[in-house]
């Protein structure tokens, strides 16, 4: 005979389901509400500010201090600096996740040191990474420049890219691999099946290492520095939009305070559009899935 | 614990005399798996142009010898394998064994189906286009005799490009099915390839492993003593570990030598 539970319990229980779900709805609203405070913020102070000169134009003689240009200079520097080291970060990262979880057996010394190295590559502030190049650059002789960035932000983002499929790889099915195996494929092949199992999720982490990348200011602050021209040359220094907005915040001149907020702007813009382009891709992909 | 002695084995030898040579012979396998011991001892020869079931409770080893025989083992968990066995002739364990080229001569038919992430036929060429096909012509004509071999040509002809993973489960293992057929396999091995279907298509995949016996060595792996009644010719039961009896289908169930075998065809040890 089943014993009788204590009736109350019931409602003590239906408290708790009460009390987890509210807490969760406020999580929420304290989230979605922050991002529209700051998009808020951005869009009426920078919005009055933001014209086709501005995203058309090298900043003129004077331009920190309120007179004529743009900061064209810095959002192409960003984008070649996000796009360059996102691209070199996934072409090395996607080869390196796949050795440690097809090639190499799952508990072995060389997969769990590599993981907990990523790890911890994972959390190390930007500065170091810019101080470390930064140094490195000193002793060979280099000096700030585009190509300083982007081989910055790329070992920034190396660990981002291998640490995101990582986790996408443990969601592959043993049986796609044991599948693949079994008709005779070699481990590259199933590599490849894998890859194409996992491609929704790549884009995910490409964008990831594209967010940091493009957002990224202490790494680029030694190793890029900061230029008013065009960015032509991958030898020399610059810009890049979080330092833009950064000069131009500093200013006591209002005119230019609304100019950074028009530059955040700008950067919020790309970021949205790469998560727009992103998830149509993803969504393209997903045909196959499971 | 119940091996059988030297006499015993001669007998079931004698029942499977096939006159030819079998395509598989195992010979004092014995496997470890993250230092316990899994297969104690296994000899075996499994005859050409049948059906063998492998029976036993769960946790026995059938999977295990099944999973041994493609070398799909070695490849997950840290595992050791002493003990030969021959495909062919050749050891699937020697030094000079080359993994894919013996996985290629097994066609593995798993629990659940599962189609690879693209479409119906790119499923079904994948085989043939990793070993080198690329015929265009060729690879439509595999198909299409692939699809037709397993009953599912009809259903399924006019979505062939679409995604496998649309397909009824029971389509789907079908469609596995054809996929290791296509890479032309001598071997059939199943691992207990019908437990996620339902009874229709259960009966289906059956009918297709036993019209296929005349053309391929078939392994399978099975929980469910009615199925190796229905569709094995041999049987062989596995309990913890170790080879108990091999013999014919009605010999196991009806006239058992073991007393573990009898216990386990009445079900008093599952």
């Amino acid at each position: 005979m089943a014993r009788q539970f204590p009736n109350q319990q019931i409602e003590w229980r239906l408290r708790k389901e009460k009390i987890a779900k509210i807490l969760m709805q406020l999580s929420g609203i304290l989230i979605t509400g922050s991002l529209f405070f700051i998009v808020g913020t951005i869009l009426y102070k920078g919005l009055p500010y933001l014209s086709w000169e501005m995203i058309s134009q090298a900043p003129q003689g004077g331009f920190y201090l309120g007179k004529g240009g743009g900061i064209l200079n810095a959002i192409l520097g960003s984008l070649y600096l996000a796009l360059a080291s996102t691209g070199i970060a996934t072409l090395v990262g996607i080869p390196i996740s796949l050795y440690l979880n097809l090639y190499v057996p799952k508990n072995s010394f060389t997969a769990r040191s590599a993981k907990l190295l990523f790890d911890v590559l994972f959390g190390i502030p930007s500065i170091v990474y810019g101080a470390i190049a930064f140094s490195i650059m000193i002793w060979l002789g280099i000096r700030a420049s585009l190509l300083g960035g982007i081989i910055t932000i790329t070992l920034l983002t190396i660990p981002i890219v291998v640490r995101t499929i990582d986790e996408l790889l443990k969601t592959v099915p043993i049986d796609l691999t044991q599948v693949t195996f079994s008709l005779g494929a070699t481990r590259w092949e199933a590599a490849r099946v894998v890859l194409k199992y996992i491609r929704p999720g790549i884009f995910t982490a490409i964008l990831l290492a594209f967010g940091r990348a493009i957002g990224d200011v202490a790494g680029v602050l030694l190793t890029t520095g900061f230029s008013d021209n065009m960015p032509k040359y991958i030898d020399e220094p610059a810009a890049t939009l979080p330092l833009a907005i950064f000069f131009q915040l500093s200013s006591p001149i209002p005119e230019v305070q609304g100019r950074a907020y028009a530059s955040a702007l700008v950067l919020t813009f790309i970021i949205l559009f790469i998560v727009l382009c992103t998830h149509l891709l993803a969504a393209k992909q997903k045909k196959h899935k499971l | 614990m119940h091996t059988l002695t030297s006499s015993e084995t001669k007998e079931t030898q004698a029942l499977i005399d096939t006159a030819v040579k079998p395509l598989i012979q195992i010979k004092d396998l014995n496997v470890h798996i993250e230092g316990k011991q899994i297969l104690k001892n296994v000899s075996l020869d499994i005859p050409n142009n049948s059906i063998t079931s492998i029976i036993g409770p769960s946790g026995c080893g059938k999977t295990t010898l099944l999973k041994t025989l493609n070398r799909l083992l070695d490849d997950s968990k840290e595992v050791q394998v002493s003990g030969s066995v021959l495909v062919d002739g050749d050891d699937i364990y020697g030094r000079d064994a080359e993994v894919t080229h013996i996985r290629k001569k097994m066609g593995l038919l798993s629990q659940k189906p599962f189609p690879l992430p693209m479409s119906i036929y790119d499923n079904i060429v994948y085989g043939p286009r990793i070993h080198g096909e690329r015929d265009k012509n060729k690879l439509k004509q595999i198909a299409e005799t692939q699809l037709r071999n397993v009953g599912l040509w009809d259903e399924v002809k006019d979505r062939l490009h679409t995604s496998a993973t649309r397909l009824s489960i029971g389509q789907q293992q079908r469609l596995c099915l054809a996929r290791g057929l296509a890479v032309q396999p001598e071997i059939i091995l199943g691992d207990e390839s019908t437990s996620a279907l339902d009874p229709i298509s259960t009966q289906t995949i059956e009918n297709l492993l036993i019209d296929l016996k005349k053309d391929y060595t078939i392994v399978l792996v099975t929980h469910i003593l009615r199925q190796a009644r229905r569709v094995s010719d041999y049987i062989l039961f596995v309990y913890q570990g170790e080879v108990v009896e091999f013999g014919k289908t009605e010999d196991i169930l009806l006239n058992p030598q073991q007393e573990l075998t009898k216990q386990y065809v009445k079900g008093f040890i599952s």
